[in-house]
C-alpha cells in the first residue's frame, strides 16, 4: 500500500510524474568550510562541499551532495549504502562537532519530465525558474504551495523535487493539477 | 435610441452571431463585442439602477472604469455578481441578468427612495440610525441590508480552476497601448527579460480608435507590427486580457489573467495570478475621461465621449440618433467629428470656454456641425432615457435657458485623469497639472524600493502626456530612464516613432456646470453614478465640518462603489476643493488601493481548493487506518483515526470496545505522529537542561525520561519522552503539534541566543513510523514476532533498546501513556506499514484490536495524565497541573524559571488540576465550568473552576473528567457545581484525585 493518493500512471498531465521509489537520503549538519568535513565527504561520495544553492553529482550520477543551510547537506545515495556511507562519514569526521542523521524514509521524491516542466513548478514555488537563472547544478529549498520542498534539475527538461514524506499525497495531487492539459503557460517553454 | 450601424465595427465579426439573453430576453450581438457593446447594438440603453435611490442607470463607459453596467452573469455554479458589461467579452448562450432592481429593471419599487432624495442626503444613514442603539442590529441593519446590495452571491460552488504563476523579469510593463508597446520594444531591444500586459483583449488602447497616424501608417497598422516584433522575441513574454492589479513592496507586481472568461468551460484554468517579482514596473495605463457634472448627468444616454467614439469605431454601435456633445476641451470634438462622419445627427457642440479655436473645433465648424462657446448643460430631459437637454450660460448661475435641444445621447467630456493607480500603490506621490487639470505622478517622489530607488515608472497617458505623439516620446524616455537604472545597453536602440496629433488648445477646468448652479440643480449632478453621491452631498460634507478627502469620501461614500471612484475621484475632489476654497493639490487625493479592478476569490486562492485546500499529512499507516474504516481526527495538519468504528457500531461504542480490549488485551496505536527531534553535540546536555524544566543531563543512555518545555513566562508549552541515545545524542519526542514549533523553539535559541553551543538538531518526524504495542499481552505479541530480549529485566520501563523484531530495525521504547504495559516501536517509516501488519497478524493470537486516539485520551484520563491543549491553553504552568515533580530545583535556570518565580504564578489562588467525578456518574460536558453564588462586576456567574478533559470511563463505567479548579488539591472531597448545557441543571460532581485508575502503577510496570 502506498502512502500517496494519486494513481499517477493514469494521471493526464503535461509532464511525466513518477515517484522515486527508494533515495537514500542522509543530513549531515557541521561546519561546512572545516577541512575535516571536506575531507570526510570526499572520502565517502567523492564529492566536494556543493557552493550555496548548489548540488553536486558524481560521474554516475549514484551520489550527490547538496546544500541545504550554511550548515546542512544533504546527501544522496543508492539506496543500499546508506549506513556504510553514515559510517564512513562518522569515521572521517570523529571528533568534529558534525551530526548525521539517516533521513532516507523521512522524504517523498518526486521526478518530473517533460518540455513545460519549469512552467509547471512556476505555478507552485516562488522560483526563478528560468535556465539561465536556475540552470543545471543550481538547488533551491522553497514552498510548493503550502509545504517545504526543494527542486533541482538532472537534465534541462527534468527536475526532481523532493518534500516530506507526509505530504507526498498533497505534492502528489499540487503537481498533476498544476501540469493538468490546458493549464499551458508558455513562460518558459513555448 | 442606441443601435447598430449597418458597416463597420474593428473589432467585430459580422459573419459570427451571439445570442445572449438579458433578463430573460433573447438579444443578438457578434463575436467580438462586449455585452456593453451587444447591449447597446440591441438597443439597451438603460441596464441597471442605482444604489440608494434606484434611478435607471445607462451604460456610461466603454472600459474598466464603468460605474453603472454591473450584471449577474451566468447561472447555477458559474453564477457571478457584479460583472462589469464593458469588459465582459460576449460568448454564446451569453446570459446577464441586471441587478439591484425590484421587481423588475424598468418598474422599481426602490425607485420610490429617488422621491426622498431631499432626506437621504450625505451621512443619512450615520444621522438616522444611530438610536436607540438596539434598533440598529434588529430593525435598520436587516431593512438597508436587503433594500441595498448589488448582485446576488452565488450559492454554489465554483466548478472552475485557477492557478498561480510566479515569475520573475527586468521590467514589467502594464498597459498595452501604444505607450506599453514603444516601452516594451524597447526594453526588449537592450536585451531586458520583460513581461507586457494589456487588461482588455486587444493591444493598441486608444490610439487606433482617435485615429492617430504612427510612422506616417494608421495606428492600427503600427500596433500590428510592433505587437507582431514583439511576439518573436524571446525575452518578451506578452499578455492580452490580464491586468496589473496591484504594485507591493520590492517590486512585487500582481496580475490577473482572464483565460476563459470569455469561452466558460473551456479545458485549463479560468483565471491565473501572476505574481511577480519585477526589478522595474513601467505603468503604461492610460487615462480615464472624466464625467461632466451637469443637472440630469446620470440619465441613461449621457455618456463619456471618448466611450461614445469607443462603441462606434470598435464595435458599430451609435449610442443615439441625435447626440449633443457637452465639453470643456477639443479632444470631444473627435467624438462630434466620428459620428457626424457615421451619419449620426450632431445638432450641436456645448463647450463651456467662452471662445474656441483650434484644429478639432475648426474641422468640426468646416463639417457644418454647430458650437454653443460659453455655453453649459442646464438639465437633461428624460428619466429611463435622455430626451433632450436646455442650455444655459456656463458664467454665473447660467441665467435663463437659452435653448431646448432634443436629443437622446448626450456625449461628455470633462478633461482627462491619468491612471495612477500602479504608481501610487506603493507610495509614488502626485503633482497637479493646472493646465491639464488632472493629477498625474510626480517624477521627483516615485515608490522607491528596498534599495531607495524609484522602481516605478510611468509612460504615456498614464504619465500626462495624452496626445499621440506627446504619448510615444514620454513612453520612449520612460523607457530609457528604466535601462539606465538597469545598466542595460541602450546604445543601438531605434529613434522612438513619431504621430502626428492635431494641436489641441487648453482645456478650461469644470466642476460644474453651470459654473454656480443652484441647489436644486446641484442636486441633481452625479458624482459617483453607482453610489448616488451628487455635487450637493459632497457640498454639504464640506459645509458640515469634513475638511479631509479621506473623512469626505467615506461620510458620503463617494467613490466607495465597486468601481471605486474611477470616474468620480477627481469631479468630487474639485468640488470639495471649490467649497473649501482650498486649492486642488492642497486637498489632495484619497488613496489608491490594491486591485485596480476586483480579483475572483478564486485567482487569489488559486490551486487551494477542494482536497488541495490545506496540506493533509497522512502517516505511513494512513492506507490501513482507511481500508479499516477509521474515524478521523484531525490532529494539526495530520489526520489521525479517532476511532475504528464496526459496521453499524457508533463511534462511542467502538471507542468503549477499543479501551476495553486495550486494557484487558492488547491495543495498537499508530504514533507515528510523534514529534522527533534529533538533539545532538557536546552542549546537547546542557541545552536540554534549559529547554525542559526537569533534568535532562542526568539521564543515562538507554533510558527515557518525562519532559516538559515551557515558554519565557513560564508556560507550559509542549511535553514529550526523551531518550538518551549516547553521550551527547537525544531523541525528543514533542507532541503530534508541536513538532515544527519545538524545532523552530530550539533553532531560535541555538541561533540568536546560544549561537556559541555546539549543538545540532535535526527533525526526524518523518523518518520513523512509530507504533504503540499496549496491553497485558503486549510483551507476548512481540516475543513472538521475535529477535529482541523485551523482558522486564531487559528492557524495564522508561528504558529503551535497539535490535530487530521480525526482520526489521527497530528501536524500542517502554513507555506508556495509557498505564497499561506498552512498548513505542521505531521503525523507518517506508516499513512501519509492513511491521505494523506483521504486528497485528502476530496479535490476532492475543485478540490484538487497533485503537484510536479517543481511546488513547480516555485510557491517559484514567490516568490522569495531562494532555497539551486539554489542560493547557497557554497560561497554564506545570505547578498547576501538580507537575512540582518534573521541575528541577537543583538547576540554576531554565526557559520559564523566571517566569513562574512571579507572584501571581506562585500564588496560592491558583486553579489547579484535579479530578472530578459526577455524583450521577454522567459525563461533564466539555469545558463546562464551575459556578458558585454572586456576580462579577460585568454581571456574570462567579466561578471557580473547569472542565479541561471529560470522557465516559469505560474501565471504571462511569463519567470522569479532569479540571483546574480554585485550590482544588486541598479540596479534595467537596462537591462542586457545574453549569450544564444550555437548559440543564447543574450538575454536581466531586473532587477527586486525578489519578483515577492504577494509582501504583502497577499495570505498566511488569
Amino acid at each position: 500500500m502506498s502512502d500517496t493518493a494519486t494513481d499517477l500512471s493514469t494521471h493526464r498531465s503535461l509532464l511525466r510524474i513518477e515517484r522515486v521509489a527508494s533515495q537514500g537520503m542522509i543530513a549531515l549538519r557541521g561546519g561546512l568550510g572545516s577541512a575535516a568535513l571536506g575531507k570526510g565527504l570526499r572520502k565517502a561520495t567523492g564529492l566536494a562541499v556543493p557552493g550555496l544553492r548548489e548540488i553536486a553529482h558524481d560521474e554516475t550520477g549514484a551520489f550527490g551532495v547538496a546544500w541545504m543551510s550554511p550548515d546542512e547537506l544533504m546527501i544522496l545515495t543508492p539506496p543500499g549504502v546508506v549506513h556504510e556511507t553514515i559510517a564512513q562519514l562518522h569515521e572521517g569526521l570523529a571528533g568534529n562537532h558534525a551530526t548525521l542523521a539517516d533521513m532516507s524514509d523521512a522524504r517523498a521524491v518526486f521526478a518530473l519530465e517533460g518540455a513545460p516542466v519549469r512552467d509547471v513548478l512556476a505555478k507552485l514555488c516562488p522560483v526563478d525558474f528560468a535556465p539561465e537563472a536556475f540552470p543545471a547544478g543550481a538547488f533551491r529549498r522553497t514552498r510548493a504551495a503550502q509545504v517545504a520542498v526543494a527542486v533541482w534539475f538532472t537534465a534541462p527538461e527534468a527536475a526532481r523535487l523532493i518534500c516530506f514524506r507526509s505530504v507526498a499525497g498533497y505534492v502528489e495531487e499540487l503537481l498533476c493539477t498544476a501540469s493538468a492539459p490546458g493549464g499551458e503557460v508558455g513562460l518558459y517553454h513555448r | 435610441m442606441s443601435h447598430r450601424l449597418p458597416g463597420g465595427g474593428r473589432l467585430i465579426d459580422r459573419g459570427r452571431s451571439c445570442n445572449f439573453t438579458f433578463d430573460g430576453h433573447v438579444l443578438q450581438g457578434y463575436v467580438g463585442d462586449t455585452l456593453a457593446s451587444a447591449l447597446l447594438g440591441a438597443g439597451r440603453v438603460m441596464v441597471g439602477r442605482s444604489f440608494k435611490y434606484h434611478r435607471p442607470r445607462g451604460i456610461i463607459a466603454s472600459g474598466a472604469e464603468e460605474p453603472n453596467a454591473l450584471v449577474n452573469l451566468g447561472e447555477g455554479p458559474r453564477h457571478e455578481p457584479d460583472q462589469r458589461a464593458t469588459t465582459t467579452e460576449l460568448f454564446e448562450g451569453l446570459a446577464a441578468r441586471s441587478q439591484n432592481v425590484w421587481p423588475s429593471l424598468s418598474f422599481d419599487i426602490g425607485a420610490v427612495n429617488g422621491l426622498f432624495a431631499r432626506f437621504l442626503t450625505a451621512g443619512f444613514y450615520y444621522k438616522m440610525f444611530i438610536h436607540p442603539r438596539a434598533f440598529w442590529k434588529h430593525l435598520y441593519e436587516p431593512v438597508i441590508r436587503q433594500s441595498a446590495g448589488l448582485g446576488r452571491a452565488p450559492r454554489e460552488a465554483d466548478p472552475d480552476r485557477y492557478e498561480l504563476l510566479y515569475a520573475f523579469a527586468d521590467v514589467a510593463v502594464i498597459g498595452g497601448g501604444i505607450a506599453g508597446l514603444q516601452a516594451a520594444r524597447q526594453a526588449a531591444e537592450a536585451g531586458l527579460r520583460v513581461l507586457l500586459f494589456e487588461q482588455t483583449p486587444h493591444w493598441g488602447g486608444r490610439a487606433p480608435v482617435d485615429g492617430a497616424q504612427i510612422d506616417g501608417q494608421p495606428a492600427g497598422e503600427w500596433v500590428n507590427s510592433t505587437v507582431e516584433w514583439l511576439e518573436k522575441q524571446e525575452n518578451v513574454t506578452m499578455r492580452t486580457r490580464c491586468m496589473g492589479a496591484g504594485v507591493y513592496d520590492h517590486g512585487y507586481l500582481l496580475a490577473q489573467e482572464r483565460l476563459s472568461d470569455h469561452q466558460p468551460g473551456a479545458e485549463g484554468p479560468r483565471h491565473r495570478l501572476w505574481r511577480i517579482r519585477a526589478r522595474r514596473i513601467l505603468t503604461a495605463t492610460g487615462a480615464i475621461e472624466r464625467p461632466l457634472s451637469f443637472a440630469g448627468n446620470d440619465v441613461p444616454g449621457v455618456m463619456l465621449a471618448s466611450a461614445m467614439r469607443d462603441y462606434l469605431v470598435n464595435w458599430a454601435v451609435a449610442p443615439g440618433r441625435r447626440v449633443v456633445i457637452v465639453t470643456n476641451n477639443d479632444d470631444a470634438y473627435r467624438t462630434a467629428i466620428a459620428l457626424h462622419e457615421a451619419g449620426i445627427e450632431v445638432p450641436a457642440i456645448v463647450d463651456a470656454r467662452a471662445e474656441v479655436r483650434g484644429a478639432l473645433p475648426d474641422r468640426a465648424r468646416a463639417l457644418g456641425l454647430t458650437i454653443r462657446e460659453g455655453m453649459a448643460i442646464d438639465k437633461v430631459q428624460g428619466r429611463a432615457q435622455v430626451r433632450g437637454v436646455t442650455l444655459c450660460r456656463h458664467a454665473g448661475a447660467g441665467g435663463a435657458v437659452a435653448a431646448r435641444i432634443e436629443c437622446d445621447a448626450v456625449a461628455m467630456s470633462g478633461g482627462w485623469s491619468p491612471v495612477v493607480h500602479l504608481w501610487s500603490h506603493c507610495g509614488g506621490k502626485l503633482t497637479w497639472d493646472a493646465a491639464q487639470a488632472h493629477f498625474r505622478p510626480d517624477p521627483a517622489r516615485g515608490p522607491t524600493d528596498h534599495d531607495g530607488a524609484v522602481f516605478v515608472q510611468a509612460a504615456g497617458a498614464a504619465n500626462g502626456a495624452l496626445a499621440a505623439d506627446a504619448v510615444l516620446r514620454d513612453a520612449d524616455t520612460a523607457a530609457r530612464r528604466v535601462l539606465a537604472d538597469l545598466d542595460a545597453d541602450a546604445g543601438q536602440l531605434p529613434a522612438a516613432p513619431q504621430a502626428d496629433s492635431a494641436p489641441e488648445a487648453p482645456l478650461l477646468p469644470v466642476w460644474m456646470m453651470p459654473e454656480e448652479a443652484g441647489y436644486a440643480h446641484r442636486s441633481k449632478m452625479w458624482l459617483d453614478f453607482q453610489n448616488d453621491v451628487k455635487v450637493s452631498d459632497v457640498q454639504l460634507a464640506a459645509r458640515e465640518g469634513y475638511r479631509s478627502v479621506e473623512h469626505t469620501k467615506r461620510y458620503t461614500t463617494l467613490g466607495m462603489a465597486t468601481d471605486q471612484g474611477k470616474l468620480s475621484n477627481i469631479n468630487g475632489l474639485g468640488v470639495l476643493s471649490q467649497e473649501l476654497g482650498e486649492n486642488i493639490p492642497d486637498v489632495g487625493t484619497t488613496t489608491f488601493r490594491p486591485p485596480y479592478t476586483p480579483l475572483t476569490f478564486g485567482a487569489i486562492t488559486g490551486e487551494a481548493k477542494g482536497a488541495l485546500f490545506q496540506p493533509l499529512r497522512r502517516t505511513p499507516i494512513d492506507a490501513w487506518h482507511e481500508a479499516r474504516g477509521a474515524s478521523w481526527e484531525p490532529v494539526g495538519q495530520w489526520r489521525r483515526p479517532y476511532a475504528y468504528p464496526r459496521a453499524g457500531e457508533s463511534r462511542a461504542s467502538a471507542v468503549t470496545r477499543e479501551v476495553n480490549n486495550t486494557r484487558q488485551h492488547l491495543g495498537l496505536l499508530d504514533a507515528s505522529t510523534l514529534g522527533k527531534l534529533l538533539v545532538s553535540g557536546p552542549d546537547a546536555p546542557r541545552f536540554l537542561d534549559m529547554l525542559y524544566t526537569g533534568m535532562m543531563s542526568s539521564l543515562k543512555p538507554g533510558r527515557c525520561r518525562y519532559g516538559l518545555m515551557c515558554n519565557e513566562n513560564g508556560f507550559l508549552m509542549d511535553d514529550g519522552v526523551v531518550a538518551r541515545l549516547d553521550a551527547q545524542s537525544f531523541l525528543c519526542h514533542t507532541t503530534s503539534g508541536g513538532a515544527e514549533h519545538i524545532h523552530g523553539w530550539m533553532e531560535d535559541w541555538l541561533q540568536c541566543e546560544w549561537w556559541d553551543w555546539k549543538v545540532h538538531v535535526i527533525n526526524q518526524t518523518e523518518q520513523f513510523a512509530q507504533i504503540a504495542v499496549v496491553g497485558p499481552n503486549a510483551r507476548k505479541v512481540l516475543e513472538k514476532l521475535g529477535g529482541m530480549d523485551l523482558s522486564a529485566e531487559a528492557l524495564p520501563f522508561m528504558g529503551w533498546a535497539e535490535g530487530r523484531l521480525g526482520g526489521v530495525d527497530v528501536r524500542v521504547y517502554r513507555i506508556s501513556f495509557s498505564g497499561e504495559l506498552s512498548y513505542e516501536i521505531a521503525v523507518p517509516a517506508g516499513q512501519g506499514l509492513a511491521l505494523w501488519e506483521a504486528i497485528f497478524e502476530a496479535g490476532q493470537a492475543f485478540d490484538v484490536l487497533p485503537y484510536g486516539t479517543e481511546a488513547l485520551h480516555v485510557m491517559r484520563a484514567e490516568k490522569g495524565f495531562i494532555m497539551i491543549g486539554d489542560e493547557t491553553d497557554g497560561t497554564v504552568i506545570p505547578q498547576d497541573l501538580g507537575l512540582d515533580w518534573a521541575i528541577s530545583k537543583k538547576k540554576a535556570d531554565f526557559l520559564g524559571k523566571r517566569g513562574m518565580m512571579r507572584s501571581h504564578l506562585q500564588s496560592p489562588e491558583r486553579w489547579k488540576l484535579v479530578g472530578l467525578e459526577t455524583l450521577d456518574g454522567s459525563v461533564l460536558p466539555h469545558a463546562a465550568l464551575a459556578v458558585r453564588p454572586g456576580q462579577n462586576t460585568n454581571g456574570q456567574r462567579l466561578t471557580e473552576g473547569r472542565v479541561t478533559s471529560s470522557y465516559h470511563s469505560p474501565t471504571l463505567g462511569r463519567g470522569i473528567a479532569l479540571g483546574l479548579v480554585h485550590r482544588g488539591p486541598e479540596r479534595i472531597g467537596e462537591v462542586l457545581n457545574f453549569a450544564g448545557d444550555k437548559g440543564q441543571e447543574e450538575i454536581r460532581a466531586r473532587i477527586v484525585s486525578p489519578v483515577f485508575f492504577d494509582p501504583e502503577g502497577e499495570r505498566q510496570n511488569v
